[in-house]
């Protein structure tokens, strides 16, 4: 462990990925209470094509990903509210059309190569000084969005009616949640790729309600499975030389696994609540 | 009696071109204790919302203590309010306490931190509706009763005027129901609020309220109202706020002394 942490590309891709972690643990636990799984799996896979154009154009990727998954992200939420088709359908033509667009760039721009596949399945090894900068400045905007709306998105996560009622700016709030989960989205995309960053937004808040109660400790032991899955997934990776992403993904998935045995086999009489 | 808490002039509403409401005009006297009844889809609910200005009206006017809904919203602060199904996500991981604060979360605005004065306004709504105690609990542990209690002091908690009650006894007992139609009764009376409730249990309206609003938005397939409403009047000696008639039959109950 000691030699992993003085080798420079080591300690670069630990700290992105804590960072990355500590941000979708916090973001987790509202996908899960508000019910937005497959919002985050389209928001992500949108992001592809984004990034295919930014390898056309010859730009960082990152940026063009960024503006094309917040742009999705406003479409799906204004299709929510004002168009005929339910959320999910609108999700699933913007994420299969982004998709489909981001095929057809990478083939026009003939780069079909490494990049792309660190792009789909993560390479945090290869975070360079520049990008952790980046991933910094955003880690910081996005956690100081949750903290300044924590209430009045805990409210209209438990009801938004009410919230609305009582003078909480929730669409606004809606929006602005929509695009911190699409810049969350892709900086996630480095310690895991497009395919597997549904993994960061669901599993560490699924985890964390199983063992809370209380919304308060459901953020912490959301932040902790997350961060501890990125951390021991690095370590396991370099260990075993495993692919840092997919090992990530598959510790945070153990671990949810570990969370639902109190349920079943602690309380087998207990209807399930 | 004083001032007017809720006026509505021609109110229209439709939705997606179905009319849900039509051609109303109601005064509510702040103070008052008003009982809203009618079938199912008649559109209780719908007046209800768009006094909370939930609902925007297709044509015709409202005004809440003066003002429009949407100003009062802005302010937070004013009605308190009881929906349908308060509690959407009975999983959800939150306190009984942090429940009741949301209702200071208007008043507070955004960028605030819940203060002193807010965890104690919160504790004195819990004791106000009695259920103090649970204060810790999570909310999705409790029963129907005491839940509805836990909403009913979120209402109190923004220090309302107005409180607006959507069937609030629906899942619950007979015993609980009446306990809590005793409870929000007695909060009318210590806290001066003017109330305003939907409900479909005519007997439990007729021991409470002031005044009866009998509403059903199918005035418009049927014939013409058999009574007319200035015949109301003379047979209640009162003036009753509004009435349509559909083809489900209703009652009104309680006439005025004065």
């Amino acid at each position: 462990m000691i030699d992993l942490l003085t080798v420079g590309f080591l300690q670069r891709a630990l700290l992105a990925g804590i960072m990355v972690s500590v941000l979708c643990g916090v973001l987790s636990v509202f996908v899960i209470l508000r019910r937005m799984a497959f919002i985050g799996v389209g928001i992500s896979h949108s992001a592809f094509g984004g990034v295919a154009l930014g390898f056309l154009l010859g730009v960082p990727p990152l940026w063009t990903g960024v503006t094309f998954s917040v742009l999705v992200a406003i479409i799906i939420e204004w299709a929510r509210k004002h168009s005929r088709i339910g959320e999910d359908a609108a999700i699933g033509i913007l994420f299969s059309a982004s998709m489909a667009v981001g095929v057809v760039l990478l083939h026009l721009s003939r780069t079909y190569n490494v990049d792309v596949f660190g792009f789909l399945f993560g390479n945090i090894l290869a975070v360079a000084r520049g990008e952790l900068a980046e991933i910094f400045v955003l880690t910081v905007a996005a956690l100081s969005v949750f903290f300044a709306f924590y209430k009045e998105l805990v409210f209209l996560s438990f009801d938004e009616e009410m919230a609305w009622v009582s003078g909480v700016p929730v669409g606004m709030l809606r929006y602005v949640f929509m695009v911190v989960m699409a810049v969350v989205v892709i900086m996630s995309m480095y310690l895991v790729g497009i395919i597997l960053v549904e993994a960061l937004l669901v599993i560490p808040g699924a985890t964390a309600r199983n063992l809370t109660r209380h919304i308060r400790a459901m953020v912490m032991v959301s932040i902790a499975v997350s961060t501890g899955s990125t951390v021991g997934g690095l370590w396991l990776s370099y260990q075993l030389d495993l692919p840092s992403g997919a090992a990530v993904v598959l510790l945070l998935a153990v671990l949810f696994f570990f969370s639902i045995l109190p349920h079943r086999l602690g309380r087998p009489l207990r209807a399930s609540t | 009696m004083g001032d007017i808490a809720v006026q509505i002039r021609g109110l229209c509403v439709k939705y997606n071109g179905v009319p849900a409401l039509e051609d109303i005009d109601l005064d509510i006297q702040e103070g008052s204790y008003v009982g809203i009844l009618g079938p199912n889809g008649a559109g209780k609910s719908t007046l209800l919302k768009v006094i909370l200005g939930l609902v925007k009206p297709s044509r015709g006017a409202v005004s809440v203590f003066g003002e429009p809904p949407e100003r009062l919203r802005a302010r937070g602060a004013i009605v308190g309010y009881l929906p349908q199904r308060p509690l959407g996500n009975p999983g959800f991981p939150v306190s009984v306490q942090d429940v009741v604060l949301m209702g200071r979360y208007g008043r507070l605005g955004l960028f605030r931190r819940v203060r002193r004065e807010d965890r104690e306004a919160a504790a004195r709504s819990l004791e106000r509706v009695g259920i103090g105690h649970l204060a810790r609990r999570p909310v999705g542990e409790l029963s129907g009763g005491e839940q509805q209690r836990v909403f009913i002091a979120r209402a109190l908690c923004v220090e309302p005027r107005l409180l607006i009650l959507d069937e609030p006894t629906v899942s619950l007992d007979a015993c609980a129901q009446d306990e809590l139609y005793e409870l929000v009764n007695r909060l009318k009376q210590e806290m001066g609020l003017t109330v305003l409730m939907v409900c479909h249990d005519v007997g439990a309206v007729s021991r409470f309220v002031d005044d009866v609003i009998c509403i059903n938005r199918r005035i418009h397939v049927h014939q013409p109202p058999p009574i007319g409403r200035l015949g109301l009047e003379q047979t209640f000696g009162c003036s009753v706020e509004y009435l349509f008639h559909g083809e489900v039959p209703h009652r009104v109950v309680r006439s005025h002394d004065d």
